[in-house]
């Protein structure tokens, strides 16, 4: 069955914990994860509350390949409504936490209401209980793993938290499992600390099988990992530079956002792309990057395990910080690297460390500073503000910083965790937030490539990379290359993506698997796996019908077409340098004939024949 | 030719597909906690060591066991746990240096790492050879053929 078809309630109000089976109808219509949980949260909340009261819920979600041999197949989704944007929230993560949860024989975890005090939740199998979690309080994620660890005595434990960032409020907080790994965006961390829930810590010792036909799935599975691996992203670049095989790339084609979206290339972008993870420093002859290594059940590898010089200015007087912990990726380089303008790789890798200790979004923290490094260069900000620090683009001394306080929410910290938007309207310049419904732009400039302008201003959750990433195509040519300058094509493109994008969340799988994967090979994993019939077909209208739910939730909540928009600076102001020099994000040439494609009405509301359509709730 | 699990630490990058392929090999689900194959993440030193039973010669869980439910395949060399046999006594698990004799309280016997018949599971899902099954008497052969590489382009260097 790959679904475990059981899931936990947990009412952290009452204090009570139910076992529920899983509304299988509706598991046929939206498969597992992010559909799966969309469709539980919209029939629980109402969009219009406040994210962060006791009326929100949280959940967090397995889906029927998480815990199996296919590659990739240990994700897990956080799914709630955004403090950050007011939207639907979904935040993905792969480590080992989801897998567990799965073994252990729950399909999802739905928490409701607000607990009185700390507490987190343990799971061992069958057993789940509230204890509490005065003693982990205050404490970093990376404090709190090593607590729980010590205190269950286990050392196979896995555990995902929230660190400081969060319960000082922080609007991007993150949920961190497996010490380095998040359920990065959209503030999902945050909700989780309203509802003082500190942790979830899970063993599970049960297994996941129930495989629909195991013959079949092992056949499938196995052709899918072969695909993988001769490709030359996931077999290839993928594991020797990670994410960041794409720094010097993007820069090159002129997408590359930097200092606060003024400028489409930087020129530091050599010394912090992956290439320079792997060049021996000066002080002990080791690189920063010390190896890949791969979330569960993962045959790619993506994911960077670094070390700082420990000559650094950033850890000289912390050992602590020496040791080995999950390295840079692409987004978290380039947004507290370019964005910022900031080119020292040992800043970059310790703001990194601490966004995995106090569970930042480095994105939105990224992000933000340099929106803040704008505002301090115009006079808007000064040391009055920020307590004495200077606030200048290129400065690493800055980033650590800021990272350094919004972690722990102290003084000018509590404002950087108000994302950008927030704090750009705070200090008169609301202008200079380079964000879509409140969320921070992803590492691509939309002036470069014109697909990605139309992702972020159509992105359920707010900006972001993860819904369609049309790079694929605009610059690596997957499927089929298109021109990034070119606009045309590019509504049909994007809904494409985003489908693919919805029905790979909703399935346990990583979307990094795209590269190589179409759905003609992801189908059949699916489809030997699951009860009833998957195929190619079926997976592309689980995608659709998950993009219209979420589109759903955010017209409840009252984020309408009006928000489908890029910032004026995108929008008006050309690329000063590279392949997009002069151009503007041409969005007014692709919205329409988006809205077309989607069924909806010319404002981007939508239709009662497309609700009707895709079975969706009123 | 008899041929034995070679590990080489360097190349794991612990994702875990050679002990989702032991249990279910043995276990017919997928469940890392029942494998007999374990990856250690020394998460400091940035590094993942996959471990299990080196199937020795003198085995002293074979020795140890008071049932003699532990016996020699002369085919592949490994030793078998027979699971009819173990009454779950645990002194084989006492007995083992390496502590890859496990008990498992699901079933109230021991498990160890039986070579899967000569074909094991683990070795064929490793996606980066960091687990190979090989000639016995050369475990070594790879490396001694890297090194031998590196002499070779030594001497052309130098010539």
């Amino acid at each position: 069955m790959a679904w475990t078809k059981k899931y936990l309630r947990v009412n952290l109000t009452e204090g009570t914990i139910k076992v529920e089976d899983l509304n299988m109808a509706w598991a046929n219509e939206y498969l597992g994860q992010r559909g799966l949980a969309t469709r539980y949260l919209i029939d629980e909340i109402d969009p219009k509350c406040d994210a962060l009261s006791p009326e929100n819920k949280m959940i967090m979600t397995t889906g029927p390949l998480t815990g199996t041999m296919a590659s990739t197949g240990g994700r897990y989704s956080v799914v709630c409504k955004s403090p950050l944007t007011g939207a639907v929230a979904c935040s993905n993560s792969g480590g080992l936490f989801g897998a567990e949860l799965k073994s252990a024989g729950w399909d999802m975890i739905i928490f409701e209401g607000k607990s009185a005090s700390p507490v987190y939740l343990s799971i061992q199998n069958e057993k789940a209980e509230l204890l509490s979690a005065e003693a982990l309080w205050g404490k970093s994620v990376w404090e709190a793993d090593a607590i729980l660890h010590k205190t269950h005595q286990d050392p196979q434990l896995k555990v995902a938290a929230v660190g400081r960032s969060a319960e000082q409020g922080c609007l991007y907080a993150a949920i961190v499992n497996d010490m380095h790994r998040a359920a990065g965006r959209s503030g999902v961390g945050t909700v989780m600390a309203s509802k003082n829930l500190k942790a979830v810590v899970v063993r599970g010792t049960r297994g996941v099988g129930n495989i629909k036909d195991m013959p079949r799935f092992m056949d499938a599975t196995n052709a899918g990992k072969a695909v993988l691996a001769e490709n030359p992203v996931t077999g290839q670049g993928l594991p020797a530079l990670g994410t960041q095989v794409l720094m010097n790339v993007i820069n090159e084609v002129g997408a590359m956002p930097t200092r606060n979206m003024r400028e489409t290339q930087f020129e530091g972008a050599h010394k912090i792309a992956g290439e320079a993870m792997l060049e021996p420093r000066k002080s002990d002859g080791k690189p920063n990057l010390t190896r890949n290594g791969g979330c569960f059940g993962c045959t790619i590898a993506c994911g960077r395990i670094s070390t700082i010089d420990r000559t650094h200015f950033s850890v000289q007087d912390k050992p602590e910080y020496w040791g080995n912990s999950g390295g840079l990726e692409y987004e978290a380089a380039w947004a507290m690297g370019s964005d910022c303008g900031v080119d020292d790789l040992d800043a970059l890798t310790y703001a990194n460390f601490l966004c995995n200790e106090d569970g930042m979004d480095p994105i939105s923290f990224g992000a933000t500073l340099a929106a803040a490094m704008e505002m301090f260069e115009d006079g808007d900000l000064t040391t009055e503000q920020t307590g004495g620090m200077e606030l200048k683009f290129g400065s690493a001394e800055a980033l650590c910083w800021a990272a350094e306080v919004v972690a722990t929410g102290e003084g000018f910290g509590a404002d950087l965790g108000l994302g950008s938007k927030r704090l750009c309207e705070k200090y008169g310049r609301p202008e200079l937030s380079m964000t879509v419904k409140g969320q921070e732009f992803p590492a691509y400039d939309p002036r470069g490539m014109q697909g990605m302008g139309l992702t972020y201003a159509t992105s359920n959750r707010g900006a972001c990379h993860l819904r369609s990433y049309t790079v694929s195509s605009e610059v690596l040519g997957v499927p089929v290359k298109t021109d990034p300058l070119e606009t045309d094509g590019k509504a049909d493109l994007v809904k494409a993506f985003q489908d693919a994008t919805a029905a790979v969340d909703s399935a346990g799988l990583c979307i990094f698997t795209t590269f190589a994967w179409s759905m003609e090979d992801i189908a059949p994993q699916v489809d030997a796996a699951c009860e009833g019939e998957w195929s190619v077909e079926k997976m592309l209208e689980v995608g659709e019908r998950v993009w219209q739910l979420e589109r759903q939730f955010n017209q409840a909540a009252g984020i309408g077409g009006d928000q489908d928009t890029l910032p004026k600076r995108l929008l008006t102001e050309g690329a000063g340098s590279g392949p997009a020099q002069g151009k503007v994000a041409e969005l007014d040439k692709m919205l329409p004939q988006y809205y077309e494609l989607r069924g909806w009405n010319t404002d981007g509301s939508m239709t009662d024949a497309t609700r009707q359509k895709w079975n969706l709730p009123a | 030719m008899q041929k034995s699990l070679t590990i080489d630490p360097e190349k794991c990058t612990g994702c875990l597909q050679c002990e989702m392929a032991c249990s279910y090999q043995s276990d017919g689900l997928f469940n890392p906690s029942k494998s007999r194959i374990k990856v250690f993440n020394f998460h400091e030193e940035g590094r993942f060591v996959p471990y299990t039973c080196t199937q020795c010669d003198e085995a002293w869980c074979l020795h140890a066991c008071p049932v003699d439910a532990i016996t020699l395949d002369a085919s592949t060399g490994a030793k078998i746990v027979n699971a009819d046999t173990c009454v779950g006594c645990k002194v084989c698990t006492i007995a083992c240096p390496f502590g890859t004799v496990n008990y498992n309280s699901d079933t109230g016997k021991v498990a160890k790492c039986d070579l899967c018949a000569g074909d094991p599971a683990c070795a064929k899902a490793c996606p980066t050879d960091a687990i190979t099954y090989v000639d016995a008497d050369a475990t070594g052969y790879e490396r001694m053929k890297e090194w031998a590489a590196k002499t070779d382009a030594g001497m052309t260097a130098g010539a």
